[in-house]
Order: C-alpha cells, then structure tokens, then sequence
C-alpha cells in the first residue's frame, strides 16, 4: 500500500512538473538550489529564477536570515548542498577564504550576454559574483518639518547637527534624528559609514593591522556622540527596522536609513501616507569637510559553488542570469536599486545612486573586516553611553579586534 | 537489584549521556585548545559595481595546505583561555601593578569583556535566585490558602510567565518599557521626567532585566513549594495551632523547615538557569549596558563573518566551571545530608 501511494504521488509530481514544464531557459538539465538572505527584492529574482525549472531541471530555493551561517558548512559538503549562493559585500568574504565558489568568466562569456560589466564582481581579475542590486544607507528627511523650520536640506552631518538644533528650538520636535545605534551590528555599522566619510582607513595597507585609533577614528566618535544629543534617550537599542516604526509615527525628521527600505517608508498605501509624501531622499551626507558620502555601499549578487557539476553551475548560472535580465528591473523599477543594463532609476533609487556617484566608498571586503565590524560593535556602547573617553573605545576596539585576529589566523 | 539488572536498566540512559553530554563537552574542551591556521594573505585588485579598490584576501591554496597538515588547526595551549577576551591575565596584570586606587582597577577591570559580562552574570544569579525564591513562596503559601473552587484559574495564571518563551516575554516587556509605551510613559509621568527611560542607562537596565529574570523564575519556585506545601503534617500543624502559634509562627516553625530540602532543590536548578542567562538580554536589547557569559558565547559565534570557535568554546568551559563553583556548597551539603540518612 505504501509503496503504491509513493508511486501515486511520484507520479502526480511528475506529471506537475511536467504540466508547468516551460522553454526551461534553454537549460538542458540539472539542479539548481538557491541559498538566499530573505527580502523582498531576492525574494523575485528568485521567483524569475525558478520559472526556468521543467524538463529536468529543477530549482529548489532556501530564504533565510540566517544565510550567513549555513553557506559555509553548505557548500563545503561534496556536492555542495546549494548550487548558488546569494550573497553581498561582506559574506562573499566567507565563501572566498574557503575557496568554496567557482571564477565565472567561461560562464559569462557563454551565457551573460545581458549582463553589464560593472556587474561583474573581479576579485584578482576573475569573476566570482555577479552584483544584480546595490544599497546603502541615505538621506530620508521630511521635507514639511524643514520648510516649518524655514531650512535648507541638509547635506553634511555639521549641517544635520544645525538643522536638529533649529528644529528642536522651534519647538517642532525635541528630537529631531535617529540613526540605527543598537549595540552590536548596526553600532558598528554606523561607525563604518561615518569612517568612511571621514577618509579614514581600518587597517595599515596589505595587513590585518588595525589602524582606527588615529584622528579620523576619534573624530568619528565626537560625531557620532554628537548626534544622540538630539536622539530619543534609548538610541542605544535602535535598529534600522525600530527607525522605520519611529519614522513613519513621525517621531524622526532627519535619518540615515537603508535605500532597500525606501518603499516602505514612503508607500502610499502604509501606514503614515502623509510622511511618505513629505519624504525627501537625498544621498548620504559628507562629514567632517570631506567629499566622500559617508554611508557605505553595498550590494547583493550571486555565485556558484564550487563543489558542483559543472551541468549543475550552468544550469544555475543560466537560471540565476535569468532571474536578473533586465526585463525584471524594468517591470519592478520601485523593487530595489538594481544594476542591470537599460534601467530607468526611479526616483526611490535616486538616494542610493546619488550616494554612489557622489563617490562613496564600499563596505570594505578585506577577509578580516567581519572581526572588526564584531569588535566596534561591543565596544563602542561605552563610549556612546558617555562612560568611556573616545581614544580609550577605539584602544578597548584595537584590542578585541587583535585578540580575534590572532585567534583566527589573520595575525600573530 | 541485582547488580546485572541494575546495568541493564541503566545502560541506555548512561550511553544517552555519554554520547549527547559527555562527548560533546571534551570535545568543546579540546576545540577551546586550538585556535585557527594561520591565513596566508595577498593583495589583490577587486572591482565591482562601485569601481576597483585594493583588497587583501586569503590565498586559499596556501591556507588549504596548512589545514591539511592540522586538521584541528594550531594548537594554543591555554592560550585562549589567558587573552583579553577571556581571562585577560596580562591586561588585569598591567592594570594591578599600575594603578591610581581600586577604583581605578575595578573600573578597568570592568572594561574587559570577560569580567563585564561575569559581573553581571553573578549580580543577576544571586538576585534573581532568592527573590523568585521567596516570590515564589510566597505565591504558593496565598494559592495554598485560597478556596479550591479559584485554585485552578489562579495556578494557571501564576505559572503563565514561565509558559511565555523568554524571548517573547522580553519583548512583550522591552515594547511596554519603551517611552511610548505603557509602563515607559506611565514611569515618565510618575516621576515627571520625560528623558527618563528603563533602556537608557546601566543600573536601570540591571534593575529591569533583574525584574524581568524574577518574574520569569518565580513561577518555577511557587510550583515546586506549592506541591510542597500539599505534603505538610496536619498533625503537626494543628497541634501548633493548639499551642497557640499564629499564622507567621507556623509559615517559620512548621512550613519552612518542611519545605528546606524542596529550597534547595529549588536553589541548586535556579542557580543554574539564572547562570546561563541569555534571552532576556537579546529581547531587551541590552548588549550595550549588561552582557552574559551566555551571551560571549553567542557573540563569537555570531560575528557578522567569522566564527571564533575557539573562543567560544573557552567561555563554554569557563561558564561549566563557574557552575560547578557555584554549586559545590549545595552539593557538599546534599552529599553529607545523603551521608547522615545513610548512616
């Protein structure tokens, strides 16, 4: 009986599959299984992938949050368990140090005909990744509380600074920004944009060296410091989501938040349509007298395992490639800040591009800037807190970062 | 029993522990032994979507290499054990032989992550243990002398927040803190200060992740004085009662020393629970101000790339042993107590 009912079922699967069975994308056959973070934009490069499953070629696909932690042990198994890795600046690192994704180049000649160069992600002159979205954090500011204040839109964090302040003097907000400053991540994630504004760097060149105590490291601190002064007294357990909620109930006036999340900040039809159509975006500020935004850039791509087929990384490719044709940047324009060829950026893309013509620096993709990112994470809180001197954080930094580093090899 | 009947009636439960406990422990310790290959770096140019930049990255080949010759990667000894992320022996050390007044030295010994999250890992243990001890018990004496017809509803509700999972029962409470929240905004008009805010500041997060940890455990503590409680000796109770004693006499001279061996059950499960303190400081978002062994251990595990295996696995060990000191004066008098009704 129960052999019976598998072959039923067997058999009505079969038949599904065949039903759907498509063109298959010109794939002739093999396994595509997707690893994914889980947000809405991969969330439909992912749909378009898997319409290109029929004909013996499957496309199964795994979103998750906790992506970061499965592809290593992932893809190291042979065969590795996902065929394509979804990743970004910071977790392609992983994947490259353990050797676990294949160079693209034959690929891309054979099948990328739709895809630009400035998609191809070249690490040594090969191409590991292919980048179909960029974002970073910008300016969203409610333009109705800058005309009550009669200001100008702000374009440095100086300028921000002054702006709060005429905000809050008037009396229209006692407190004006927010930034994401939940210890851990996202505190760590702001130092490194402001960093990045301030021209600093985080290692001596070509090693694992820290190098953030100097100036630019304590400058960035007073900065940072400087702006909670015109935060809600909690701004130490702000993430980027808490922001959106403060945001949109009209709490905050000037903010650095992702471009990913411009839609939901600005949707006609959410909660707070009244803000989203007071909202200006802009590109990220400049600090410090510099020219270089400070926010860092991002983006999302894919790459092929190493451990596969190479049935299997065509197949992959050539389905992933059809997950990102242009066409579907052009039919969801509003989705994300996509990189694809002939898009027409709307005006919610304007703030990450802005950034990025602006000359905006990427988040660093050095092998041991996840161990720094850690470091600043747990140790800046003293500082924001005003317990600690700014030159004792970045030392208490330097330290917890060394200490993490020789332990995973970087240093001696 | 018989000695083979005994074997046998306990082999499966010993194997169990021996594969799922013991194993998983030395292999924990030997892991907190070793520390990663060294990565063997080169320069490279990477460009993408945002130009080219200079990057270093690990040359694969020459890394796989050296882990081939040591699987388990290289040996460190106790290294990890003695570094600032830990015991810190050199930088406690410098801070002893270099210092202006004990002030100084418990402020800069409190800066290393180690002792921060130790300080408050045993500040919250041996507060919580006693008060949802005694709140517990407390619960369980009312319950206990409530009509039957109530006793049903009312256990339920008492035992309610120690059914709501942790992480839930932090947030619930970290959203009804927040200033726009019902407790947070109704503290602020209280005590007429609108910057005032539980998540703000070091000792009032304490004091709220204290609150948090107490209200999480007393159910536990009620349940077991409250089964208690129903094997009290009427006997003795009413002839106290014929003695004269009043209800507080009888609660000291009768409840309590019947319920002392529950108490220390109760302590010695409590006192591990509350060491191992974790979710509470994940929902309350309160990394900045308090921090927990348990919560080391997550940090390095959850790095934003990278997983520091060994460390983790050190802290690990250091949290077992600072269990076992911690329970070692209820288990030398469970030991003798056992000894006593053996002889």
């Amino acid at each position: 009986m129960k052999t019976l009912t598998t072959t039923a079922l067997a058999a009505i699967m079969a038949a599904g599959i065949a039903g759907t069975a498509q063109a298959g994308c010109g794939i002739e056959g093999g396994s595509v299984r997707i690893l994914a973070n889980d947000f809405d934009a991969l969330g439909l490069v992912i749909d378009e992938a898997a319409s290109c499953a029929g004909d013996g070629v499957t496309v199964e696909s795994n979103m998750t949050t906790e992506h970061k932690s499965l592809q290593v042990p992932a893809l190291t198994v042979d065969p590795a368990q996902y065929t394509v890795a979804v990743v970004a600046n910071n977790s392609i690192v992983p994947l490259m140090n353990n050797d676990l994704i294949r160079p693209l180049d034959d690929l891309v000649e054979k099948h990328g005909q739709t895809l630009q160069a400035s998609q191809l992600i070249k690490i040594d002159g090969r191409t590991m990744a292919i980048a179909f979205m960029g974002n970073g954090q910008h300016l969203f500011i409610r333009g109705d509380i800058l005309d009550e204040a009669g200001l100008e839109q702000p374009t440095t964090m100086e300028g921000i600074l002054e702006a709060a302040q005429v905000i809050r003097e008037k009396g229209i907000m006692e407190y004006p920004l927010a930034a994401a400053d939940q210890a851990g991540w996202y505190l760590a994630n702001e130092f490194v944009n402001t960093y990045l504004g301030m021209g600093g760097s985080f290692f001596e060149p070509g090693t694992a060296q820290p190098a953030i105590s100097g100036e630019a490291g304590v400058k960035t601190l007073e900065m940072m410091k400087a702006m909670t002064e015109y935060m809600e007294p909690e701004y130490m357990t702000f993430t980027a989501d808490e922001m959106k909620a403060m945001y949109l109930s009209g709490d905050v006036a000037i903010m650095n938040q992702w471009g990913s999340m411009v839609n939901g900040h600005i949707d006609p039809e959410g909660p707070a349509p009244e803000i989203g159509a007071a909202t200006v975006l802009a590109p990220a500020p400049t600090v410090g007298g510099g020219s270089v935004p400070a926010s860092a850039l991002w983006w999302d791509g894919f790459t092929i395992a190493k451990n596969i087929s190479d049935e299997d990384a065509e197949a992959s490719f050539i389905a992933m490639v059809h997950g990102i044709r242009p066409e579907v940047a052009q039919e969801n324009p509003s989705a994300a800040t996509w990189l694809m060829k002939d898009f027409a950026a709307p005006e919610t893309a304007m703030g990450v591009l802005g950034t990025a013509q602006a000359g905006a620096k990427p988040y660093p993709m050095s092998p041991y800037m996840g161990l720094m990112h850690t470091a600043l994470g747990a140790e800046l809180s003293d500082f924001m807190q005003g317990t600690e001197s700014a030159e004792q954080a970045l030392a208490d930094v330097e330290a917890a970062y060394t200490t993490a580093a020789q332990e995973a090899g970087f240093l001696q | 029993m018989r000695h083979r009947d005994f074997t046998a009636f306990i082999l499966p439960s010993a194997l169990a522990m021996l594969l799922f406990i013991a194993l998983p422990i030395v292999s924990v310790a030997v892991q907190s032994l070793f520390v990663e290959h060294e990565q063997v770096l080169v320069t490279v140019e990477n460009c993408g979507p945002f130009g080219c930049q200079e990057e270093t990255k690990v040359d694969p080949d020459a890394t796989a290499a050296l882990k081939e010759a040591e699987p388990l990667g290289r040996f460190n000894g106790l290294g990890t054990y003695l570094n600032r992320a830990h015991l810190a022996v050199t930088e406690v050390g410098e801070i002893l032989s270099d210092n202006d007044g004990i002030g100084d030295v418990i402020s800069r010994i409190y800066n290393l992550p180690f002792y921060k999250a130790l300080s408050f890992t045993l500040v919250y243990t041996f507060l919580v243990t006693p008060l949802s001890m005694i709140a517990g018990f407390a619960v369980a004496l009312g319950v206990n002398s409530i009509p039957r017809m109530f006793k049903g509803p009312v256990i339920f509700l008492s035992l309610l927040p120690y059914i709501v999972t942790p992480l839930l029962g932090s947030l619930i409470l970290f959203w009804m803190i927040n200033s726009d929240g019902v407790i947070g905004a109704t503290l602020q008009w209280i005590f007429n200060d609108p910057e005032l805010s539980l998540k703000a500041s070091p000792g009032l997060t304490w004091i709220t992740l204290i609150v948090y940890g107490t209200w999480h455990m007393t159910p536990f503590a009620f349940v077991v004085f409250y089964a208690g409680l129903q094997t009290l000796p009427q006997d003795t109770l009413e002839s106290a009662m014929i003695d004269g004693a009043n209800r507080w006499e009888r609660i000291r001279y009768v409840v309590i020393p019947h319920l002392v061996p529950l108490a220390t059950f109760v302590g010695l499960v409590l006192l591990m629970d509350n060491f191992r303190v974790f979710e509470p400081i994940i929902g309350f978002s309160a990394e900045a101000n308090a921090t927990s062994l348990s919560w080391s251990i997550y940090n390095d595990l959850n790095g934003s790339v990278n997983q520091l295996f060994g460390s983790a696995a050190a802290t690990s060990i250091l949290t077992m042993l600072g269990v076992i000191v911690l329970l070692m004066p209820v288990l030398i008098r469970t030991w003798r107590e056992f000894n006593r009704k053996a002889r």
